[in-house]
């Protein structure tokens, strides 16, 4: 590498030439700030859901039918009401309580039992999809007020087969 | 208003360029660093739904396919940089599916990432899924925006 040599004749100083480097400098700023975009963290609900084949041989012992909770939705896609097959529900705090229910009943969260506990959505075609992950976060866990970590309640969520 | 006069005689007054320039510096670096390039993958049609669980993935993801869902009349799925009708998909999906194989990766290992708008018909999300499953996609992601629904 070659370095310049930087001579002085006499009192006679060099000056660095700033107005470009500037120049380039608040470009760059410019162009940072103007795509500059604030981005809301997106997260997944991940689904294991491989096509259904007809099974061969017994079903296994401990598998326990899935709770069915059926939403149903107006000709706008609004939610018009949630059920169980037991029971009709209120909102989606009333399902995660029933829900929470089982779960403590089944071991609590994070046991077996809750592991294997299986839940299937049956949705009105028109149903908004917001609904659909409403019903998700009220099935698959809770933040914890201890720790604000998010508690794990089921895990095994499938969709009905589509109507019509 | 009184213009300042440049007096003659007098030494010139030199702006202090050095903080200035430091604090130049300081702001393209922050902007550099915070830029997102990951954001290619969403699209400005879709407004997705709220979720205070939604966890973000934890590492990289193998083999990731996304596909985005419209609130249309009509419905259309974004993906690979097209917008194509649902019935387009099965067959783009093959040959994501052959891309994935050739590099050595099984397709059961793939994620297929549902970027669905919130007002989005759930027949459609399905049926989606139904096209992903038939090329034996198995794994699915449904995404949605980390934080309390807005109502």
């Amino acid at each position: 590498m070659r370095v310049r040599n930087i001579q002085r004749h006499g009192d006679e100083e060099i000056e660095l030439q700033m107005t470009s480097m500037i120049d380039v400098v608040f470009l760059l700023l410019i162009f940072f700030i103007l795509t500059f975009k604030i981005v809301t963290p997106e997260g997944d609900f991940n689904v294991k859901m491989p096509l259904a084949a007809p099974s061969e041989g017994k079903p296994e012992e401990n598998q326990f039918p899935p709770i069915v909770i059926h939403l149903k939705a107006g000709p706008s896609g609004v939610l018009t009401s949630i059920a169980t097959n037991e029971k009709k529900l209120k909102d989606f705090q009333e399902l995660h309580n029933f829900l929470l229910d089982i779960v403590n009943d089944n071991g609590g969260p994070g046991s077996p039992g809750a592991e294997a506990t299986e839940v299937e959505l049956d949705c009105s075609p028109d149903l908004h999809f917001e609904y659909v992950i409403d019903a998700i976060t009220a099935v698959s866990g809770f933040v914890s007020e201890e720790d604000g970590k998010i508690k794990t309640m089921i895990e095994k969520i499938k969709f009905s087969p589509p109507r019509g | 208003m009184r213009l300042k006069e440049r007096r003659k005689g007098l030494a010139e007054a030199k702006p202090e360029m050095t903080p200035m320039i430091d604090m130049t510096f300081q702001l393209i670096a922050f902007f550099m660093v915070i830029v997102n390039f990951s954001e290619a993958e969403s699209n400005e049609a879709i407004k997705l739904p709220s979720s205070q669980l939604a966890k973000p993935p934890e590492g990289e993801i193998e083999s990731l396919v996304v596909l985005q869902l419209t609130k249309k009349k009509n419905p259309t799925v974004f993906f690979g940089g097209r917008e194509l009708q649902i019935g387009q998909l099965k067959s783009q999906l093959w040959l994501k599916r052959r891309n994935i194989e050739a590099g050595g990766k099984a397709v059961r290992d793939a994620t297929v990432v549902i970027r669905a708008d919130r007002y989005a018909k759930t027949a459609v999300v399905q049926e989606v899924i139904k096209i992903c499953q038939e090329v034996e996609f198995v794994k699915f992601a449904l995404r949605a925006k980390q934080g309390q629904r807005d109502t």
